[in-house]
Parts: C-alpha cells; structure tokens; sequence
C-alpha cells in the first residue's frame, strides 16, 4: 500500500490493528487504519494532536 | 470487558493482550465510531468498561454517556472531570488535605499579570488542560511573562482565559510517578528531568527509575484512592525540599510504557483483574 499524501511505500506491520497510526517514512503523514480484512487494509487521515490529549 | 479508545497505543494492545491470555473476552471499541442516543441499550460493552481515550473531553464526555447507560467504567465521570482539569485537581486535592503546591487561580489576561506581580517570580503557568508537558512554562521575568499572557488572549481558546500559576517547587531534578489501582499502589517510578529541563514529563525526556514505595508515599495515595474509589490513577508527587511530598497531578488515563521498562510487576495484567474484580462486586 502506498502513501495517500506522497506516495511512498507505507510500512504497515502485519500484526497492526484498527485504530492505530502508521506514518510515512518519507514525508511523515500519519494515518489510522480504519478498516482490516485480512490483507486488505483501509486508511483514513489521522487526527491531530489535540489541546486535550494526554492522560 | 470492553477497552474504550480513540487511539491505539502500546498501553491499549497491552491491556488487550493480557486480557486475552487470562481468558476474558476483551472488546476493542474505537469511541470515534460508536453513536449513542437517549434510547441506546447497554449492550456489547460487556460486563466492564476501561476508558482509554487520548483526548480527554472526548474520554469525558462519552463516560458520561456509558453512565447513563448504567455500564460500569474505570474510571468514573466523576474521577476524570477531576483528573483531567488541573484546577480542579489542585482543589481536590486541598480540600482533601492532601498536601500540593500552592497554586493561583486568575480569570484574565489582567487579573493573571497582577497577580504574577504580587506574587513575584518564579513561577509555574500551566494549562489547565493538557499533557505530556505541554504548555507549561517556567516565568522568570516580567518581559517573558507578558509575552506568553499575549500569546495566550491571541489565541482566546476556552482555556486560555483560566491561569493556573504554581509556586515554583524546590525539589531534586524529578518527581515520582505512582501507579495505584484502588487501594493498592502497583508500582512507582522516579522521572529525572533531561538536562537543562525542569520538566519531568517522559514524553519530554525524562528518564524513568524505579522507586521504592514508601510508607509515606503510600499514605498520600492512599488519601486520594480513598476518596476517588476504586480508580485507577497516575499519581505525580515532588520532593518538596520545604515540605515535603506534595502531590502536584493525578492522572486518570494513565499511560504506563515508561513505568514498564523499570517495574518488575505485569501492570497491564494488574489492571485487568482489577478491573475483573470490580466488574464482580
């Protein structure tokens, strides 16, 4: 699967769940998976940082 | 059980693989992706919930919604209103006796300037929402201040309007995670500032190290689990050179990596059967 923002080849690890982030090595996007069937793999824009994030 | 998140971190697939290994049926539910209306039912959250969100408002307010459905949560509304609010912490906390750094309170640009003022420098600012060190500024000089107070009514988020200004602290270079779970604490960490840092968040560097549980720490966390019932809670205490321990933050969605690398005891696991034991009264 390639980069929706650059187009590089993404690395997504082959244990990775819905819900976690996977960032471009080459330009740094971050995206979430957002569905997982096996190989098939669905990515959505990542949320930003926010004001409340934390513990 | 069910594990509430908005966001997958190395605690979440812990908490989830322990729970699987000790054989409970652990639901993974992403609060981005669940509708909730006023005729919902209580099912497909399982016997428990452990809320898990990143963002505190969105973990907040969606605890409250599970209330309302009368599914059990760790931790409560109650408990995560105070804990992600450093005002209200500082007011829990004093109310209660526990001893914490003294702290001010101001309400705008104007009133936080004269009040800086009175007070003198140092100072700690904090925002009164927020994580990881983020934010958090140590005031030395009056030039400085101004500027960050100007930046703050610039921006004119909610949040920018409430000052929360803390006496600076004499204390060695870090402060003491403690991690309880009810009335027994799993495990302590010391967080030893990074150089030339005076911010012991680990998120800002800080290097974790085991600490010995004292009598004494176990005391004042006792006082906060007594009060904030079967809770799990991060516990930030300083060696107060003047005072002693004082307890500066609680944390109510904990995040536990750094304490793993230094504690001997499984935390994910503990968690778990806490969660299992409440779930069973």
């Amino acid at each position: 699967m390639n980069c929706p923002e650059c187009d590089a080849a993404l690395k997504i690890p082959e244990d990775a769940d819905i819900g976690e982030i996977i960032s471009c090595s080459d330009c740094g996007s971050e995206f979430e998976i957002s569905k997982k069937n096996g190989v098939n793999i669905e990515l959505k824009q990542a949320e930003n940082v926010g004001e409340d994030w934390g513990e | 059980m069910a594990i509430v998140f908005d966001r997958i971190r190395k605690e979440e697939k812990l908490l989830r693989l322990e729970g699987t290994r000790m054989g409970h049926n652990i639901m993974m539910k992403d609060a981005k992706n669940i509708q909730i209306d006023t005729t919902s039912t209580s099912d497909n959250f399982g016997d428990i919930a452990i809320g898990r969100c990143i963002s505190y408002l969105r973990g907040l307010h969606f605890t409250s919604c599970l209330e309302f459905l009368n599914i059990p949560i760790i931790n409560k509304y109650n408990v995560m209103n105070i804990c992600g609010n450093k005002l209200f912490t500082t007011l829990f906390l004093k109310k209660n006796h526990i001893p914490t750094p003294k702290t001010y309170f101001a309400f705008s640009h104007d009133s936080a300037m004269k009040s800086i003022e009175k007070i003198g420098y140092p100072l700690v600012m904090k925002p009164i929402i927020g994580s990881w060190g983020r934010g958090i500024a140590l005031l030395k000089d009056k030039d400085a201040t101004e500027a960050l107070l100007e930046i703050r009514e610039i921006n004119n988020g909610p949040f920018d309007r409430l000052y929360y200004l803390q006496e600076f602290v004499i204390r060695p270079p870090r402060d003491i995670r403690v991690i309880v779970a009810g009335n027994n604490v799993l495990a302590a960490m010391y967080r030893e500032s990074p150089l030339n840092n005076f911010k012991t968040n680990i998120a800002c560097g800080a290097l974790p190290v085991i600490c010995k549980v004292t009598k004494e720490i176990e005391e004042i966390c006792m006082q906060i689990s007594d009060v904030m019932k079967n809770s799990i809670l991060g516990i930030d205490l300083m060696e107060d050179k003047k005072n002693g321990l004082v307890v500066h933050e609680v944390n109510g969605t904990i995040e536990f990596s750094g304490l793993m690398q230094v504690a001997k005891n499984n935390i994910p696991m503990e968690i778990i059967q806490f969660a299992i034991n409440f779930a069973r009264k």
